[in-house]
């Protein structure tokens, strides 16, 4: 970008150990709070509610009440939003959280191929490798050879659903409850869902592994 | 826009790295610039598609080599000095030097990040009828606007079916620009894989788009 080039280095930092971005970073906040336009603690207080209210724990919390209850696991598959909404303090989502159910013959995986789009409220902000161009391009042409980059292998005869999240729309995959979990609690449950079981990239943990 | 962002279905950019353990954020500027995006847009700055559209015009080598935050925080830079929010002597300077301009929603303070810790909403009440069914055959228009559009290149020109109607939503090819909501109807269209990349492609393949109205003809 030609501002790259433009910019001008007022600054005497030549001998910091702060990156440019780093610097640049700082100047516009700094700009944006004397103006009054944002208050450094309100930022604070956004980086700390990501830190702490989001992330694939919400998410998991879903997953094993589906696992055990086939009316919310009905709910949940036709209106995931509304159903989502009745679980009291994992209901923080928006409009749209659309939720697709793995099953023997059909794999759900889920992209954004032209940006980042992604359920935040149930899996936190999403990792670096979702966002970046691997995955973006490959997803949609090439899904077995992504799922080999993650060491998942599915049968050949089994059915890819890739959902390319272009607009508001948000989804969420609800994989297979692994075997010999019969009568497990939720809790229990929900320790074996890791994020990309969620985004179709990975399966559960078998009961039994390593977390 | 045929932007580098529009990425799906692209060869050569290598193979997926998943990282074990990877922290939320990898340098302490990259959860400034997240905060700062969110608080400038829930001050009413610019709107979601806006701030997308800032981003895809990134220069294609600036893009490509940009880590996403650094896109997120040169696409945040640029959009609010053209919008009249700071300028470029401030950003320079690295100090307000002019009176502020007003904010559609005012300042961003403590009391309002319970706000933006939910998504937005982009429902909107239906202008017209829903022009299609589920099961309804469609072909994704091949346009090509030079501003920001949602429907990806790949699907271009492409029979699929409709799956599912989200309702209507605020129109992201207008708002980007500023020139309203104009909501339309959103659909879920699904293609088969071979469809889209032809003999060679994964028979099991079927990859579906969101698209608005707009994107869609009888097919």
């Amino acid at each position: 970008m030609s501002h790259d080039h433009d910019h001008h280095h007022h600054h005497d930092h030549d001998h910091s150990e702060l990156s440019e971005t780093e610097l640049r970073v700082r100047a516009l906040e700094t700009i944006l709070t004397e103006k009054g336009y944002v208050e450094p603690a309100a930022l604070d207080a956004i980086i700390q509610a990501y830190e702490t209210k989001i992330g694939p724990h919400n998410g998991a919390r879903v997953v094993a009440k589906a696992w055990t209850d086939p009316a919310f696991k009905q709910a949940l598959l036709e209106d995931g939003s509304k159903a989502i909404g009745t679980l009291g303090h994992v209901s923080r989502v928006g409009d749209h959280l659309v939720v697709v159910a793995n099953t023997p013959q059909r794999h759900n995986m889920v992209v954004c191929t032209l940006c980042s789009c992604y359920p935040w409220e149930m899996l936190g902000l999403p990792p670096v490798w979702y966002k970046a161009a691997p995955y973006r391009s490959r997803a949609v042409k090439d899904p077995r050879g992504v799922l080999a980059d993650f060491e998942v292998t599915l049968p050949k005869d089994v059915e890819i659903r890739v959902w390319d999240s272009t607009a508001e729309t948000r989804f969420l995959v609800l994989p297979m409850r692994p075997a010999g979990t019969e009568g497990w609690s939720e809790e229990q449950l929900a320790e074996l869902v890791t994020r990309d079981s969620m985004i179709g990239t990975g399966f559960p943990r078998q009961p039994g592994a390593p977390s | 826009m045929n932007g580098v962002h529009d990425m799906g279905g692209m060869d050569g950019f290598g193979k997926v790295e998943p990282e074990p353990d990877e922290p939320m954020f990898h340098a302490h500027w990259e959860e400034r610039v997240l905060a700062m995006v969110r608080a400038m847009g829930a001050a009413g700055a610019f709107n979601i598609d806006t701030s997308r559209f800032y981003r895809e015009t990134l220069p294609p080598e600036v893009y490509l080599s940009s880590s996403y935050y650094k896109k997120w925080f040169l696409g945040l830079e640029e959009m609010l000095i053209e919008k009249g929010y700071l300028s470029r002597e401030e950003v320079a300077a690295g100090h307000a030097m002019q009176p502020a301009k007003a904010l559609k929603h005012g300042k961003f303070d403590l009391t309002q990040v319970e706000r933006v810790m939910v998504r937005g909403k982009f429902g909107r009440t239906a202008p017209a009828p829903a022009r299609f069914n589920i099961g309804d055959r469609v072909r994704a228009r091949n346009i090509h606007p030079a501003t920001h559009t949602r429907l990806p290149r790949y699907v271009r020109g492409h029979v699929g079916v409709v799956e599912l109607n989200h309702g209507c939503h605020v129109f992201p090819d207008t708002a980007a620009m500023e020139r309203g909501e104009h909501p339309q109807w959103l659909y879920t269209v699904v293609f088969e894989g071979r469809d889209l990349w032809g003999e060679d492609g994964d028979p099991t393949l079927k990859v579906s788009i969101d698209a608005f109205e707009p994107y869609l003809d009888p097919a």
